[in-house]
């Protein structure tokens, strides 16, 4: 019984493990999407919809998803890199990598990928407790400025997008991004945590995490990074809060370096094929993303722009190690 | 409403996935590497095609199972699954050389299963109340929580109290690695991009453990015959279940609140509910302590399984997950476009008591498929030693790969190992190390979250009831011991 069951056991490892190898021999037509994270992330459940997606909308084609987490992405990054000219190969990608290629000082940067399309963007929202002072975003701002050391920010991973967010706010109102006073926690719930139990003056975060708290009167929003009013929140933008600040989490595909024209066609053909897909529409929905797909040289050139802007304010916050 | 809850849980198809999901549980528990958040996370895509109500009951008993699974290897081969089962090794390896493996197995499997049913009865009834302690916590009451913590390593300590501090050292060392979270500057990376994430605390715990353990026992093998195991008796007798009802009932009184605390995770109450039960031994618990006293399994096993009932009120109430496994089960309502919060109890009461229901339905399970195996597995000691450790090599480097699918891991798993080694070969107590890398950054992190959210000002780490507290117990715990022994000399 025991015997058997270690048998199975490793049958199962060894299936998984020839699994992971596999990919790697060419010739085949499978197309694999990298998530450059751990399961469960925003970049495994993107990438892992979008396999869904591609499944149902070409099916003739095999697609797999593989993890290689690390790094803000950067460990991915670099193996991507390594399959130079490789047309059956897309990684999952975002803002967070652009800012930590610059934070890890990586190696291996966006310029040595192919961008192949925009998919998806999250707004990030500033909130206050409940039970706050501040009001408005000017509120905020006034005592922001008065003492910056006095009000505490608490967000996600230091150098990520919530940090950058609390950077950018920082320079349009004036104050130094070094004396941003910004608490990094590990992942949205420890932020929530602190914010519930009045432990800092505000919190920065992608929409998706506060909104539910929002609605339920528990925190107060006190602005949108977005460049609009959103439906599904009831708060200004920053840019009417007086603060002129505009951020999306977007994420999207790059491809490895070296591709050829044909092959880029052909990936952003399919990936235009996924997006048009009932699966993906409904994937957009259910998870409340802005869809803002973009390919070409358009994507290009927006990937661009963020690496500079990026680049700048984490500079500025004296976060490049 | 817990009724409508059976009803949904005992349906032959719920209960056939609340069954798969246990076994699983039970086998990824086994695996050391390998955990619950893993395994839920790699089973999400099934939240396109099954329903709630089902995914759930079989996410939870991957959760409970896992729970359950950590403790055999830790008992059996000195080699924990899980680092929230590491405490377990400590005494109940002991246990197993003394040919007491069966009934470590069993206060095992039956602790889990007094502690789950208990803290998934307080999850019925007490959550809103352990949502506001939850909430009320702030860094410096973590600090202060992480203080205490480290008193109990005093209790794991070797006899010699330098050798215990150095390792507890080395641990706090491999805790620096990677890129510090206030400030996103890299530590002690060494230019390695795979280390700027700091290294696992399961890779640390597998490393020194398991692989440690498989390369001394390489290393004795040729040092005469090895010594023989006996079986011993199958069942626990009448002293075995009056040592370990108490040890449950604290080790579960510590468990479920931890399981609430963002951060608080397993390992804190099993360090605790160790080093309490260490105290409170008296007569032959006393003196077997550190050769294999049931209470040492008993009180952690119960503090590891009821905490991960604690982690499911924050996240039901408030969808606030604490844990790596909570994250991802968030992850899944997300997928069914369901919200957790006081609204999913109102606007899904199926889905809820259901999964409640199942948990209680997962933990009898648990207890009937761990009760019967237990002398069965305790013959895995029948194996001869160099099959059975050259498994447990092999198990340990796939855990640890399947973890990221990385090299340089299984080259850091194999450098822990020589480390354990070493650690064994001279004298050195491996547990003070893990100790040392699970709370050590927690401390430092808390201790500047609070400093900084205090602008600098040092009495914020006291002005908070909670961390006076527990910094005053963390003191006499410190120093009671001392005095008590002063006393007890000038007595003579």
């Amino acid at each position: 019984m025991r015997l058997r069951r270690f048998a199975t056991l490793a049958v199962l490892s060894l299936a998984a493990l020839t699994a992971c190898g596999s990919g790697g021999s060419s010739g085949t037509s499978a197309l694999r999407i990298m998530a450059p994270a751990s399961p469960g992330g925003g970049w495994d459940q993107t990438s892992r919809v979008a396999g869904e997606a591609l499944k149902s909308a070409a099916p003739s084609r095999k697609v797999e998803v593989y993890n290689v987490p690390g790094a803000g992405g950067t460990i991915g990054l670099a193996q991507l890199a390594g399959e130079k000219g490789n047309g059956n190969l897309l990684m999952t990608m975002g803002l967070v990598m652009v800012g930590a290629v610059e934070q890890n000082k990586s190696k291996v940067t966006l310029a040595d990928t192919t961008p192949i399309a925009k998919l998806t963007e999250e707004y990030e929202i500033v909130v206050v407790p409940a039970g706050s002072p501040y009001k408005t975003l000017a509120d905020l701002t006034a005592a922001w400025k008065a003492d910056p050391a006095k009000v505490a920010i608490a967000g996600g991973s230091a150098g990520g997008t919530d940090h950058i967010v609390a950077g950018l706010m920082a320079k349009a109102a004036g104050i130094d991004p070094k004396q941003v006073n910004y608490i990094a926690h590990s992942g949205g719930g420890e932020a929530l945590n602190a914010l519930l139990g009045e432990k800092v003056a505000a919190g920065i975060s992608g929409i998706g995490e506060f909104a539910e708290h929002v609605k339920s009167g528990k925190l107060r929003a006190l602005g949108v990074s977005s460049p609009a009013r959103l439906d599904n929140v009831d708060a200004p933008t920053l840019k009417e809060g007086g603060l002129d600040v505009e951020l999306a989490n977007w994420r999207g595909f790059v491809a490895p370096g070296g591709l050829d024209d044909g092959a880029k066609k052909e990936l952003t053909e399919l990936v235009t094929t996924m997006h048009d897909s009932p699966a993906w529409k409904d994937a957009v929905i259910k998870n409340g993303w802005a869809d803002v797909f973009q390919t070409g040289q358009p994507f290009a050139d927006f990937l661009a722009a963020e690496q500079t802007k990026v680049k700048a304010v984490i500079a500025e916050m004296g976060l490049v190690s | 409403m817990l009724l409508e809850g059976f009803a949904t849980a005992l349906t032959p198809v719920n209960l056939l996935y609340a069954l798969v999901g246990v076994t699983l549980g039970t086998l990824v528990g086994v695996l050391p590497g390998i955990g619950p958040a893993m395994t839920v996370a790699l089973l999400l895509p099934i939240t396109f095609t099954v329903p709630p109500a089902s995914a759930f009951i079989m996410f939870a008993g991957i959760y409970y199972g896992g729970m359950y699974g950590g403790s055999t290897t830790s008992i059996l081969l000195n080699t924990p699954g899980e680092s929230s089962s590491m405490i377990t090794a400590l005494e109940g390896n002991k246990m197993a050389k003394r040919g007491r493996a069966a009934q470590a197995l069993a206060t095992a499997a039956i602790g889990s299963f007094v502690a789950g049913t208990i803290a998934t009865a307080l999850l019925v009834v007490a959550a809103p109340l352990v949502v506001d302690f939850a909430i009320s916590f702030g860094p410096e009451d973590y600090f202060a929580l992480a203080l205490l913590a480290f008193t109990a390593v005093s209790s794991v300590l070797s006899r010699s109290v330098v050798r215990g501090l150095a390792s507890l050292g080395l641990g706090l060392v491999i805790g620096l690695i990677g890129i510090d979270q206030q400030t996103g500057q890299a530590r002690l990376t060494l230019g390695v991009p795979q280390l700027l994430d700091g290294i696992d605390v399961v890779i640390v715990a597998v490393g020194l453990f398991a692989v440690g353990e498989v390369l001394y026992v390489a290393s004795r093998l040729r040092h005469g015959p090895p010594e023989v195991i006996p079986v011993g008796r199958a069942f626990l007798g009448h002293s075995d279940w009056s040592r370990s009802w108490r040890p449950w009932l604290r080790g579960t009184a510590l468990g479920f609140p931890f399981g609430a605390l963002p951060g608080g995770g397993a390992e804190i109450p099993t360090f605790l509910s160790y080093s309490i039960e260490k105290r409170l031994a008296r007569g032959i618990a006393r003196e077997e302590y550190g050769k294999g006293a049931i209470e040492g399994v008993a009180g952690p096993e119960a503090a590891n399984n009821a905490s991960a009932a604690g982690t499911l009120v924050p996240l039901l109430t408030l969808g606030l997950p604490t844990s790596a496994t909570a994250a991802i089960l968030l992850a899944a309502f997300q997928q069914y476009g369901l919200q957790p919060g006081p609204q999913l109890f109102d606007h899904n009461p199926a889905l809820v008591w259901g999964m409640i229901a199942s948990l209680f339905v997962g933990n009898t399970m648990l207890l009937v498929l761990n009760l019967p195996l237990a002398p069965l597995w305790a013959r895995v000691l029948h194996i001869p030693r160099p099959y059975l450790y050259s498994g447990i090599a092999l198990f340990a480097a796939l855990g640890v790969y399947a973890l990221n699918s990385s090299w340089v891991e299984l080259v850091i798993l194999y450098l822990l190992g020589l480390l354990g080694f070493a650690m064994r070969r001279f004298g050195l107590p491996v547990a003070p190390a893990v100790i040392g890398l699970i709370l050590g950054p927690m401390a430092e992190i808390q201790l500047r979250r609070a400093l900084a959210i205090g602008a600098g000002d040092v009495t914020v780490l006291v002005r908070s009831p909670i961390a006076a507290t527990l910094l005053v117990v963390a003191v006499l715990a410190l120093f009671t011991p001392l005095i008590r022994k002063a006393a007890a000399r000038r007595g003579a």
